[in-house]
């Protein structure tokens, strides 16, 4: 039994803990967010955070994560109350077929949290890990610089005790 | 006593004088920069070739910036030094430097306005070049792109900024002089020292530096570091668990890897991609002068590696056990860490250069120390852009600090057979942190496929 | 939204619209419907006049629209999403007609027992073929409502008009479009005179609407075939040969059999698959079989080193594209160039996958093909079973730029659902078995040669071309990898040159110019040692590659301006108009520019009769480390009337930046006997760090114009564009693709 905390919600699992982190959200705990690309860290499809930090899930055994946050697209909002990152992707129309769109916000979401103030540059550092193939690659910049711009103005205007349910 | 006190004085002036004198080097004329139409194309072909060997672009370019441009940081014990522009530029590169002025700083370590370098500019290998070989570089370099790019300054505590004090380092530690050819030895060995002690300047990366920064003679090629890395030792004292022949050494320096020694990483990566410009001939003298360097391995070396060949022919794949791996020691944990993690690759079918390593082969697990294996844990192989490389995941965000701890502890002892490296927690605490700074670069040295255009004989 | 259709097979057509508990219709599927980029022959017709877009092939109204007794509405479409946007769009245009908002039409796409056969979703066309015909369906339809309510409200015509899902008369006279419905009264033919809309009216085309599939994609909703779990769904990997023609001599799967969590080993002839409860478990047994399986190989592949040679030499058929005016004709100057293109993967960032179950005799398939109908008739012909009971279902998958290993993924699940009736079998590919597996673009040569006359126009124009088919997708059982592994073999289907005016080698080979005399020639190689077929534009990436750097070197020896000198040879308007909007936006200048940079144009009509493109971009060349790097890229593109601006835009930016991926990275490598790229690192692709600081994409709109295809066009000129910037910045040229590093520091010296 591995146990998992993913969004904030605790999970008990009941798998060979050295399977990797990527099989048991999506098919386990359901959760679409991160993707099967390529199973070798070469693409970034399938990035997740792991305590804040931007991992490839598809090569992390589940076994690692045990005790530390796991954060998937999901837990960035809903469809219906999209989170600053989400929301961004959505006005800029940042996909074409999507695919690699999880891995993207994740991973532009672990570098926004640790660098609130990420100029142009140190996003596209930060995404080159990840692959894109339909040459979406100009409005996911732009979505995650407006996904920045967002945080700032919601952070500069929000209650401390909600900003620490949200960081929850 | 008072004259004895003057006395004192004089000989502190007369020394200061002297040592002034020493210290002190005349400005070279700035000329007008010279036309390509002056340089001999067969010239710029050789010095291309040259630049290459010397691996310039390592150093003098910053990684996606212009070639030769500068400005990249190479940060040292004593502070952080920033690469000069050597693009033909007049105002921020060489532009303006004469061709005795370019071989003055090869020779001397001299700007064209008579300041002291910093030995992280290595002419204290550059010396032994030949005035032929300067020509054809200056030629190279002068036909360059020229590319206007101010350096930031570099970042060094007083009394390192002042430059006169170079002029002491140097009177210790600079022997200046051309290459003697020993007589002793072959045509091939003679042009393969002159190669690696000279403009490929191994010796930079690969021998101890003591406290002032200066090589350790009495270790020549003992193992040293580079911009976070340690760099190997080529003598005796060489971890390769098979050890390195000429031909290995070769197809190593040849192709970026090679079967029993892995793929070219850290900064390496970027010395073997630039061998790719040279002839087979000069890699053959440089693999034939090193490999006499390592002297003939010990029986017992040769014994272990024989054992290692006759495992993996029998075994590919497995995941050694060792012995150790009672419930609860860290080889136990880590035996699991590297089974989940690991194991994919690195005991997958895919060979190299783009499957993982076999352990048994590695030199940085055979290492004496855990920097390089810390390194490559953390940071893994990024991936080139555009080019082939082999990539690996850094596991920095997916490890903790134990769990990296206990994998190494694994490793040393199930693939080296050696007891875990006692400095790897302290090491892996500081790399972490960025106390410790490690260059982290592709694997793109390797050689690539058909539409490679490596050089000929 | 028609994301992943969770039901379970139940379905007929009629039982599906039966059980919405609506009105039964019954409409028929031409057995011979228009398969993508093979035209249909002609089918002998009475003399009526050809119906616009997909309503040839498919004329009644009720294939496409139905409407439901409490108003609501269902659009169905052949054709899949592909990432393109199409969901959207086509309800723009269902929606413009019928008069209701976007949100209010349920769009079903491509599906064997609900809509219609569209053939593939392929070739830039599902605007111009189904939005064509969606468009004069609701236009109809609209009319049909507005006479029905003529006869309720006892008002003219012409006093009717609809608003709002109703129609409305005077007096506040309305009737709902639900309460208008009768049986089969959509039972009915497309009229070939339909009046359409007028461009000032319109309320939902060429007006933004946000992607109706974007919110669930960056939500983690369920987008894709990859995210199906329909309840008690097995995991399935397969395990391929080492090489496409290898054999399996032994292999002994009790090991196997016995690992946790395995259910089935599936072996038939050189097909193997692997069945288990957890997806890691199916992975290890994968892993397992793959160690066990001891395969004979043969060395079958050509000489990478040398592709021009093996193309000459296995040429099959030499086939005439065009042949105008004189064999030739005197001038004063005479150029020749040689091009040539590597092997180039789809390299689709998600790995192919489906899901398959086979219950009570139909064996049903979620699967991200381009081609429904045309991978169920090739999974029925490999399962041995009649079309009907195969249903094809597309779900979306990730991008596929043409096609990729979907189908093959489809027969794998279908073969191993076999095995397993009354369970769902989710197959998902490795990276490497899309890498080593999926057809490839093939590499082709070409050679052009021009001549000038005095006043520097082009008056002679040869254009020979060498490739293998690009066309190889599913038509019969041997066109699937599990089709030829399987025991039976089914032999790939034999190679045939085609030349028609879709194009398919030879795409675009025919230049666009204003050229007196003309010569161009498929030399068709029918020989497939890689496996090869459709990747987005065809042969028109090389052709027009090879045309666009071609009059550049004409321009440069007629000593004229690159853009002024296509201009000089273009009497078509709406080219130049493309052509002098991507040049004014870009500021296209003769300035010379600081050495080492370059200013590149290229110009094409997709397919010669689909959306006019251009481009100019700004390149800088670093020779000591052979790096091109594109700084600004402008494009103007004039595709007829834009329905959904974003997307045009965001159609055109992928394939820029995907062309510029090919041109400057792209090639698969192999030896005699393998494959040698079987993932990124061997196969590297475009990341971040090398993409534009702009790109700006100019919509010519030309509201009321028909429909042209967009998503592809983008391909050849950007390679031609990027070709001309490297020219111009360095005084060399590159004749082979791709541009890499090594290439460049060769061809620049030093």
């Amino acid at each position: 039994m591995v146990k998992l905390n993913v969004n904030g919600a605790s999970h008990d699992v009941d798998i060979d803990p050295a399977t990797p982190l990527l099989y048991v959200l999506r098919n386990d705990l359901k959760l679409n967010g991160a993707k099967f690309g390529c199973g070798l860290g070469q693409c970034g499809a399938c990035t997740v955070m792991v305590d804040g930090k931007a991992v490839f899930s598809c090569l992390t055994p589940v076994m690692l994560v045990e005790g530390r946050q796991v954060k998937t697209v999901e837990g960035l909002g809903t469809i219906d109350e999209p989170g600053p990152m989400q929301q961004a992707f959505i006005e800029q129309q940042a996909a074409q077929c999507g695919y690699c769109i999880g891995g993207m916000m994740m991973r532009a979401q672990a570098l926004l949290e640790a660098k609130p103030e990420a100029g142009d540059a140190d996003i596209r550092q930060a995404l080159e890990p990840n692959l894109c193939r339909c040459g979406t690659h100009m409005r996911i910049l732009r979505a995650v610089a407006r996904a920045r711009d967002l945080m700032k103005s919601k952070s500069a205007g929000m209650a401390p005790a909600a900003a620490t349910r949200r960081a929850s | 006593m008072k004259r004895f006190w003057i006395g004192v004085l004089i000989l502190i002036v007369l020394c200061a004088v002297g040592f002034g004198a020493y210290a002190w080097k005349p400005a070279i004329d700035p000329i007008e920069p010279p036309q390509r139409a002056s340089f001999d194309q067969a010239l710029i072909e050789k010095g291309a070739i040259l630049a290459s060997v010397g691996n310039c672009t390592a150093c003098h370019t910053k990684p996606g910036e212009k070639s030769f441009a500068g400005g990249l940081a190479v940060p040292t014990p004593f502070g952080t030094i920033y690469s000069t522009n050597i693009t033909p530029d007049p105002k921020t590169g060489i532009g303006r430097w004469s061709e005795a002025a370019f071989g003055r700083a090869m020779r001397e370590g001299v700007e064209r306005d008579g300041d002291h370098l910093y030995p992280a500019f290595p002419f204290d290998h550059f010396t032994l070049v030949s005035d032929e070989d300067n020509k054809a570089l200056y030629a190279y370099l002068m036909t360059r792109h020229p590319v206007e790019n101010r350096r930031p300054a570099n970042e060094l505590p007083f009394p390192l900024n002042v430059r006169f004090v170079l002029a002491g380092w140097k009177l210790l530690f600079f022997h200046k002089g051309a290459y003697r050819e020993d007589a002793s030895q072959s045509a091939e060995w003679n042009r393969g020292a002159y190669l690696v002690e000279g403009l490929g300047h191994c010796g930079a990366c690969h021998t101890p530096r003591n406290a002032l920064g200066a090589e350790l003679k009495r270790a020549h090629l003992a193992g040293g570091e580079a911009e976070g890395w340690s760099a190997f030792a080529l003598n005796g004292l060489s971890s390769a668990p098979i050890p390195l022949t000429h031909d290995s050494l070769f197809a190593y320096l040849r192709q970026g890897w090679q079967a029993e020694h892995g793929v070219a990483n850290g900064p390496m990566a970027e010395v073997t991609g630039n061998l790719g410009r040279l002839p087979d001939a000069d890699i053959s003298a440089i693999a034939t002068y090193l490999v006499s360097q390592m002297g003939a391995p010990a029986p017992e070396r040769v014994a272990r590696s024989e054992e290692i060949r006759k495992n993996l022919a029998i075994d590919q794949g497995g995941t050694p056990i060792p012995a150790s791996a009672a419930t609860g020691s860290p080889t136990s944990r880590g035996v699991v860490i590297y089974q989940a993690a690991c194991a994919t690759c690195h005991d997958g079918s895919r060979p190299q250069p783009f499957g993982g390593i076999d352990f048994h082969l590695s030199a940085t697990i055979a290492a004496p120390g855990p920097q390089n294996a810390i390194n490559v844990v953390l940071f893994g192989l990024p991936a080139a852009s555009g080019r082939q490389s082999p990539i690996m995941p850094g596991f920095a965000e997916t490890l903790t600090e134990n769990q990296v701890v206990d994998l190494l502890a694994y490793l040393r002892e199930a693939y080296a057979g050696k007891p875990a490296w006692a400095d790897a927690k302290a090491k892996l605490a500081d790399t972490r942190s960025g106390k410790y700074q490690v260059s982290v670069r592709p694997s793109d040295g390797i050689e690539r496929g058909p539409d490679n255009v490596g050089a000929k004989d | 939204m028609n994301a992943p259709n969770l039901h379970l097979p139940d379905v007929t057509r009629r039982g599906f619209l039966a059980g919405a508990g609506a009105l039964v219709v019954s409409f028929t599927i031409p057995a011979e419907a228009q398969e993508g980029e093979v035209p249909a022959a002609p089918r002998a017709q009475a003399a009526k006049p050809k119906l616009p877009g997909s309503l040839a092939d498919t004329p009644s109204l009720d294939a496409w629209i139905r409407i439901d007794a409490n108003g609501s509405i269902t659009v169905f479409t052949g054709k899949a999403e592909l990432g393109q946007g199409t969901k959207t769009s086509l309800r723009q245009i269902a929606a413009e007609e019928l008069e209701v908002e976007p949100a209010a039409i349920n769009l079903i796409t491509a599906d064997t027992a609900l809509t219609p056969n569209e053939g593939y979703t392929a070739g830039s066309q599902t605007i111009q073929n189904s939005g064509t015909a969606i468009r004069f369906a609701s236009a109809q339809v609209r009319q049909i409502l507005i006479a029905k309510a003529s006869e309720k409200l006892g008002a003219p015509v012409e006093a009717l008009k609809a608003e709002a899902g109703s129609i409305a008369g005077p007096n506040g006279a309305r009737a709902g479009y639900g309460e208008l419905v009768s049986a089969d009264f959509l039972h009915v033919d497309a009229a070939a005179d339909t009046k359409l809309k007028a461009p000032g009216t319109y309320h939902a085309i060429g007006k933004p609407f946000a992607r109706v599939d974007i919110p669930a994609k960056v939500t983690g909703g369920d987008a894709y075939v990859q995210d199906m779990r329909p309840p008690g769904m097995v995991h399935a990997r397969v395990v391929r040969p080492p090489t496409y023609g290898a054999k399996l001599v032994d292999f002994a799967d009790v090991a196997v059999k016995a690992m946790p969590g395995v259910i089935a080993v599936v072996r038939d002839g050189d097909f193997l698959a692997v069945v288990a409860e957890h997806e890691f478990q199916a992975v290890k047994a994968m892993r397992a079989m793959a160690a066990a399986a001891k395969w004979q190989e043969q060395p079958a592949l050509p000489d990478q080193s040398n592709i021009p040679a093996f193309l000459e030499k296995s040429v099959s058929e030499v086939g005439t594209v065009t042949s105008v005016g004189a064999e030739s004709a005197p001038g004063a100057k005479t150029l020749q160039a040689q091009f040539t293109r590597a092997y180039q993967m789809h390299g689709s960032i998600g790995p192919s996958s489906a899901v398959a179950m086979l219950d009570n005799g139909l064996t049903t398939v979620w699967t991200h093909t381009q081609g429904v109908y045309p991978d169920r008739k090739a999974i029925a012909q490999m399962l041995g079973v009649p079309e009907e009971k195969v249903r094809c279902i597309h779900t979306e998958g990730s991008g596929c730029y043409g096609h990729n290993g979907a189908d093959d993924a489809a027969a794998d699940a279908a073969l191993i659902a076999q095995k397993l009736p009354g369970k769902p079998v989710r197959v998902q590919w490795m990276r490497d078995q899309e890498h080593l597996w999926e057809p490839y673009g093939p590499a082709m040569l070409t050679r052009a040669s021009a001549t000038l006359d005095q006043n520097g126009k082009i008056v002679n124009w040869h254009y020979d071309l060498w490739s293998n088919s690009h066309g190889t997708r599913p038509g019969s059982a041997g066109s699937l990898i599990a089709g030829r592994l399987m025991a039976r073999h089914f032999p790939p289907d034999p190679a045939r040159m085609e030349i028609t005016p879709l194009g398919n080698g030879d795409r675009n080979a025919i230049p666009f110019y204003d050229v007196p005399n003309q010569r161009v020639n498929w030399h068709f190689v029918a020989d497939m040692p890689v496996r090869v077929s459709s990747l987005r534009g065809l042969g028109a990436y090389c052709n027009v590659f090879s045309i666009e750097s071609f009059m550049d070197e004409l321009a440069l020896a007629a000593n004229a301006d690159p853009v002024e000198f296509r201009l000089r040879h273009l009497k078509d308007p709406r080219a130049r108009k493309v052509i002098e909007v991507a040049a004014e936006k870009f500021g296209w200048s003769k300035d010379p520019l600081p050495e080492g940079r370059g200013r590149g144009f290229a110009f094409a009509k997709y397919k010669n009769h689909a959306a006019w493109l251009a481009i100019a971009l700004e390149a800088e060349v670093d020779r000591d480390n052979g790096t091109i790097r594109i700084s600004h890229v402008v494009c103007a593109v004039d595709c007829g009337e834009a329905v959904a601006l974003d997307s045009i835009v965001n159609q055109t930016e992928g394939g820029i930046l995907q062309s510029m991926s090919w041109t400057l990275y792209e090639a698969v490598h192999f030896d005699r006997t393998r494959i040698l790229s079987p993932d990124w690192s061997t196969y590297p692709i475009l990341r971040f760090s090398a993409v534009p600081d702009s790109i700006e994409v100019h919509v010519v709109d030309n509201p009321g114009a028909p429909y042209l295809g967009v998503a592809e066009a983008a391909q050849g000129p950007t390679a031609g564009a990027i070709a001309n910037a490297f020219r111009n910045a360095t005084g060399k040229r590159i004749h082979d693709l791709p541009y890499t590093r090594d290439r460049v520091k060769a061809v620049l010296g030093v």
